[in-house]
């Protein structure tokens, strides 16, 4: 059989399996004994998840939890070992560093980006259209966008022609070409560009949809007072939006904090402009230092915890309010 | 008219002839919107030409690719194939058609799997009562949140050591080879994306009218039943917004195919070969402009057809983790 035909046998697989194992859930949650139908019935639907969710998320955190205490096999404890190397390496500081600008730069400058554009394109004439050319990179994969920015950040030495867009701009208006992915630490304002690039569109439509939901006599009163357009953003509509605007920026936070393709993609982490999650997959397949790679990942969970509880506490907030 | 059509936040009872504003601020609104539109035009410039730049790109050949910049095409027009055939024929210098049938076969069970689980376990999560259901809700909240990185590496290797308790085998240990391994990938992704499925469904079901699903049950139909004929028809528009999420999740995903699926023609999809030419074949721009572009024209094509419900899922909020 040829390797195609074999793919496409497993996919059918995949796809046989999915429908016996929905199938068999339906149909004993039907034929249950009528007494003690409601509690089958609730394991059924509850059941598969939670085995998926303990035995893929679950089991395995806490064990790279555990992990993180022991040597690079996995078998002598170590202790704080491959925290105090995580603190003390000079090469992982600047990882720690450039995850640092990372999250202090994209998350804003994404959500300002879309933000701003989503208040100017609102009821303009052409606004679905400049929507989706603005919202386009979030369907492209953060592998293609590298690809497409290699394009314009490519580098020729001076008197080559340039192929990339923005040393072409550079030449073009008198200054020498500047190598933008291999020299640090500016490198890594370049990579983070990308990730903008990418996100400002998500924040573009979010905030979009929540400025369409202030009440339109709220914005002609203030329009009738004469306010100008910045009175206008600061006194209503950025009060009105509060809460888009802190989903909107939570959500590219955490994309942030685990940014892995772009650098990938774009210079596999060297250069100085490596980041966490890079650093871990490095440290785990390529230096086969298992337990600093499980302590970089911890070291992430530790990082996202603080906006896990303030999660939590809206989400119950949110729900007494409902009841 | 057109000063209507201008002053482009005014709604349409605003007839001319009653507007309150004295002239000198109507100019100035006018002027302060047409600064806005050319800095709208500005941004959405910049956020195109990137892509663009690719697309030109992707139809030139070889050698002008190399020596000139994409922007010449305008002085220098011209329209080839070639980098296209370069990376799909199998004569060509890389294949990508394999990796393409790849990211087909990894994505359509990774996206099944968590749209059923997710929406049985999000009708438990709104309409059953059961001890615990509550803290269940949050844990399983609180896990979009957690980074997937602390996951991956123990789950890779319950697949290929198995799972031993105290002697018991509870998982053995499974051999898998070729196409087997696209399981493992499945089940990966299909745990990672559970939690969002789970919270945009719950969202969306509990939602639903109470008294609804009141006048299912005094008329005698269980849980399952409620579920099958009364929530499954209204959810579809659920259904299909996180079914095009996980499809962009899943297909332009790198970490999780890098570390499941490997680097081989056998079973690694298009963005783990694309990141692999972009490192080793770096100097290949030719095939990189064609390559990418077939991988980003299929999630694009999908999400311009279906962007109503794409939108709609990202507005009933999520944190992916």
């Amino acid at each position: 059989m040829s390797e195609t035909a074999q793919k496409f046998l497993m996919l059918g697989y995949g796809v046989a399996a999915f429908a016996v194992v929905v199938g068999v859930i339906l149909l004993v949650a039907d034929f249950a004994p009528k007494r003690g139908r409601e509690k089958v019935q609730t394991g059924l639907f509850i059941g598969p998840a939670m085995l998926l969710l303990i035995a893929g998320l679950i089991v395995p955190a806490i064990r790279t939890t555990i992990l993180s205490f022991k040597d690079s096999f996995g078998q002598k404890w170590v202790g704080f070992d491959n925290y105090v190397w995580l603190f003390s390496n000079e090469d992982i500081r600047a990882v720690l560093r450039n995850t640092a600008i990372w999250v202090v730069l994209a998350p804003f400058a994404a959500t300002a980006i879309g933000l701003l554009y989503a208040i100017l394109i609102d009821r303009s004439r052409f606004e679905s259209a400049y929507k989706a050319l603005v919202f386009m990179p979030m369907a492209i994969s953060m592998v293609g966008a590298s690809i497409i920015w290699r394009f314009v950040y490519d580098y020729s030495e001076t008197g080559n022609q340039q192929i990339g867009l923005l040393n072409e701009i550079l030449v073009s208006l008198g200054f020498s070409p500047h190598p933008f992915v291999t020299d640090p630490p500016w490198n890594t304002v370049f990579l983070i560009v990308i990730l903008i690039w990418i996100q400002a569109g998500f924040a573009m439509v979010v905030t979009s949809a929540a400025i369409k939901n202030i009440p339109m006599d709220m914005i002609e009163a203030a329009r009738i007072d004469g306010v100008n357009p910045f009175q206008m953003f600061f006194r209503i509509t950025l009060p009105s939006i509060r809460s888009s605007v802190v989903v909107v920026y939570i959500t590219i936070l955490i994309t942030t904090l685990k940014v892995f393709d772009i650098v990938r993609t774009m210079s596999g982490g060297t250069f100085q402009a490596s980041v966490i999650a890079n650093e871990m997959y490095d440290q785990v397949f390529v230096q086969n230092q298992d337990g600093q790679g499980f302590a970089l990942a911890v070291f992430l969970f530790l990082l996202v915890i603080p906006v896990v509880i303030y999660q939590v506490r809206m989400l119950r907030r949110q729900r007494l309010e409902a009841r | 008219m057109s000063t209507i059509a201008s002053t482009a936040g005014s709604a349409p009872v605003e007839v001319p002839a009653q507007d309150p504003l004295p002239l000198a601020a109507r100019v100035r609104r006018n002027l302060t919107s047409r600064t806005a539109s050319v800095i709208a035009l500005i941004i959405a410039i910049l956020w195109t030409v990137p892509t663009f730049g690719l697309f030109i790109s992707s139809i030139r050949s070889e050698s002008n690719i190399k020596t000139s910049g994409w922007w010449m095409w305008f002085t220098h027009p011209e329209f080839t194939l070639d980098n296209y055939r370069g990376v799909l024929s199998s004569s060509g210098d890389v294949n990508l058609s394999a990796f393409f049938i790849n990211s087909i076969v990894i994505t359509i069970p990774s996206v099944l799997f968590p749209l059923a689980f997710g929406a049985l376990a999000a009708y438990a999560l709104s309409w059953m009562e059961w001890k615990g259901r509550d803290w269940t809700f949050i844990l399983i909240f609180a896990l979009q949140i957690v980074p997937i990185q602390m996951a991956l590496i123990p789950l890779l290797r319950l697949f290929s050591k198995g799972l031993d308790v105290g002697g018991l085998t509870l998982l053995p240990a499974l051999h898998l080879v070729g196409a087997q391994k696209f399981a493992t990938v499945w089940v990966a992704h299909s745990a990672f994306g559970l939690p969002l499925c789970i919270f945009l469904f719950h969202n969306f079901m509990s939602d639903l009218p109470r008294e609804l699903m009141e006048a299912a049950r005094v008329d005698g139909a269980d849980h399952a039943r409620i579920f099958r004929s009364i929530v499954l028809p209204l959810i579809v528009p659920a259904l299909a917004s996180f079914g095009i999420f996980q499809f962009l999740w899943v297909w332009n995903d790198l970490l999780v195919a890098l570390i499941f699926a490997g680097g081989t023609p056998q079973t690694a999809p298009l963005t783990v070969q694309l990141a692999e030419m972009a490192g080793s074949r770096g100097q290949d721009w030719q095939l990189l402009t064609a390559g990418a572009f077939i991988s980003i024209a299929v999630p694009i094509a999908v999400f311009l057809s279906l962007q109503r419900y794409f939108v709609r899922g990202l507005l009933a909020g999520g944190l992916k983790g």
